[in-house]
């Protein structure tokens, strides 16, 4: 499905006040930790005055998905004042009345749709600067497409007020699970980011683990048992067709991971009990390379965005750490030193490349963190104890991971921010586990 | 049937007197069945219906008599926590497992290597392939045909027991198991 997106320049001329620069632009710093979020107003409209309620139904929706989307990020607050203005669009905003509220920023939305198509437009206004903040935009969708429209509108919204890359228009590949532990039954999922549009990629008849989204978003890798010894898949996420990229009846082969670039893949090939890293290319995967040597366990790559570097995991010091090496296997250095006995795993590079998270294990268990690719700034962004398998947000300031709770150790995922702040429950009815986050959509 | 078993403090160091030194210089086993109890006794907590546990005093194992099933000898042997070594508890099942597979020429072997909850996927499937290579490596050295063998690893996919933090419980986990099936051997 395409989403079109137009600038509303031509409807801009008709609003009034747009001269005064601003010295502070209305902006959110997420990475200071927000304490107070901000007070943002949404009116969204059907544009047929109400005589098509159904339009007005899909502008009701449209608007919950749209709070969801920035409430959700802990950084906004959806208010509703009583003594708001009324909001009519294509009309000049009052933003006299509105600065008598507590309101900082407003978004004005107007659908229109029929059965097949929906339209959506859209305005984001800073009242303390009394102006418009960006420019309008339109969004073309089908009408099926409405929840990607509104997360595009969400998107537009967050990258203007914080500055960001935005996230919201994307999907996250992960392991649904069910069934008893020691006979667990898991398959290949993919959903929007926030739980929607679930869709699975595999039966569930063969055990199957560690999905992972290629860069452009149309492919996810796993690992299936299928064919008896674990090997690399890739699965069209349109038609659901896969074929194998790994065949090799003594070799296992897994933990596979895209470059930035698309054309390669970085994965652990076990043979004769020695796991090491290996990269293959994707328009001829029976062209592999062998990048780590040694007895030790090498495994869990994961490249940085410039695709130069690649971060893995191994125990070639005794215990499981994090090394960093070039994408050629050349001057691996080792970044993580667990004091007590620490060990730290399934790295992954940030895709702003500023960070590497990874997952921590000691004796109190198992809990989420991010350090620089140097090895200093470590922080740990959950308590555990159960987390595992962090993955970036497109725009790397949110992290989706695997929580298992309890005794039943039945897993669900979460997502946290790189503040540590804002930790939530995925809604998700299915117990899942292993998310992969994909790019943000065209 | 799971057995605790007391042994007098008393005893244990009468023999512990009996042995020489340098029958003292074992590896201990991966997964000490003994832990010390109340007042400085050894509690034995193995179970001891598990095949290759051996009660202290047992003979040492025997080639099977023809026509054992399997697993009477024992299919699962016990490893360390992130180690794939095996322990001599270990060994003597294999011991078994090698007599067995050579009185019964017509069957293959599938090793399933596992590993325990704690520990990262990808890095308890690689620990898993270790585990299985590990056996692999002795039955073939003790003269099974390596064509009759295939190692698999399910690292933490596939636990026999669903623990907590249960270090007891999380042991039984970290395991390989010989599956034998009537199949092409020698393939």
């Amino acid at each position: 499905m395409r989403v079109a997106i137009l600038w509303l320049a031509g409807l801009l001329a008709l609003l009034p006040g747009l001269v005064a620069a601003q010295d502070s632009p209305l902006r959110i710093e997420i990475t200071e930790g927000v304490s107070r979020p901000m007070p943002l107003a949404l009116r969204v409209a059907g544009a047929g005055d109400g005589a098509d309620q159904d339009e007005g139904g899909l502008a009701a929706e449209i608007a919950a998905v749209v709070s969801a989307d920035l409430a959700g990020t802990g950084l906004f607050e959806i208010v509703s004042p009583k003594d708001a203005p009324p909001v009519r669009f294509d009309q000049a905003v009052d933003y006299v009345s509105w600065k008598a509220t507590e309101i900082e920023a407003l978004v004005t939305a107007e659908i229109t749709a029929d059965a097949e198509e929906m339209s959506l437009r859209f305005r984001l206004f800073d009242i303390f600067a009394g102006q418009p903040l960006g420019d309008g935009m339109q969004f073309d969708a089908p009408r099926e497409g409405w929840r990607r429209a509104a997360h595009k509108l969400s998107d537009q919204i967050y990258a203007r007020l914080t500055g960001e890359e935005p996230y919201f228009d994307s999907r996250v590949a992960f392991i649904g699970e069910s069934g008893p532990a020691t006979a667990r039954v898991k398959r290949v999922g993919v959903m929007d980011y926030d739980g929607a549009g679930l869709k699975w990629l595999t039966s569930g008849e063969d055990l199957v683990l560690s999905p992972r989204f290629s860069p452009d978003g149309r492919t996810v890798l796993y690992t299936s048992y299928a064919g008896g010894l674990p090997q690399i898949m890739a699965i069209d996420v349109e038609t659901v067709t896969s074929s194998a990229l790994t065949r090799d009846a003594t070799a296992m082969s897994f933990a596979p991971r895209y470059s930035p670039g698309g054309q390669w893949v970085a994965f652990s090939r076990e043979k004769d009990g020695n796991t090491d890293i290996w990269i293959m290319r994707v328009s001829n995967p029976g062209f592999a390379q062998r990048l780590t040597q040694g007895p030790s366990i090498d495994t869990a790559p994961s490249w940085s965005p410039d695709g130069q570097r690649i971060v893995f995991e191994s125990n070639r010091s005794g215990s499981s750490q994090l090394y960093v090496m070039r994408a050629d296997g050349s001057a691996p250095e080792r970044i993580s030193f667990g004091e007590d006995g620490a060990r730290y795993g399934e790295p992954q590079w940030s895709p702003r490349g500023d960070r590497i998270a990874y997952t921590r294990h000691d004796g109190a268990g198992s809990a989420i963190g991010v350090m620089r690719p140097d090895g200093s700034g470590e922080t740990l962004l959950s308590d555990g104890p159960a987390d595992s398998g962090p993955s970036w947000a497109p725009n790397g300031r949110v992290l989706i991971f695997t929580r298992s709770n309890g005794d039943d150790g039945v897993p669900h995922l979460h997502s946290v921010d790189i503040t540590g702040r804002n930790m939530r429950a995925v809604s998700l009815n299915d117990a899942a586990s292993d998310p992969a986050w994909g790019p943000l959509l065209p | 049937m799971r057995l605790t078993l007391i042994l007098l403090s008393a005893a244990l160091a009468l023999s512990a007197c009996g042995i020489p030194d340098d029958r003292q210089i074992v590896s201990a086993p991966a997964a000490d069945p003994y832990v010390t109890g109340p007042g400085g006794v050894a509690v034995y907590q193995g179970d001891v219906n598990m095949p290759g546990t051996r009660l202290p005093g047992d003979a040492a194992p025997a080639a099977p008599a023809p026509g054992t099933e399997f697993a009477a000898v024992g299919t699962t042997v016990y490893f360390g926590e992130s180690a794939a070594d095996l322990s001599d508890e270990a060994r003597r099942t294999l011991t078994r497992q090698a007599a067995w597979l050579t009185q019964n020429s017509a069957y293959a072997a599938v090793i399933e290597g596992h590993a325990d909850e704690p520990g990262t996927r990808e890095f308890n499937l690689a620990l898993g392939a270790r585990r299985a290579t590990s056996v692999r490596e002795y039955l073939v050295a003790n003269g099974v045909a390596p064509g009759r063998i295939r190692t698999l690893s399910y690292g933490k996919e596939r636990p026999a027991s669903i623990c907590g933090a249960e270090p007891s419980c999380l042991e039984r986990n970290r395991r390989a198991v010989t599956q034998v099936s009537q199949s092409q051997a020698g393939v």
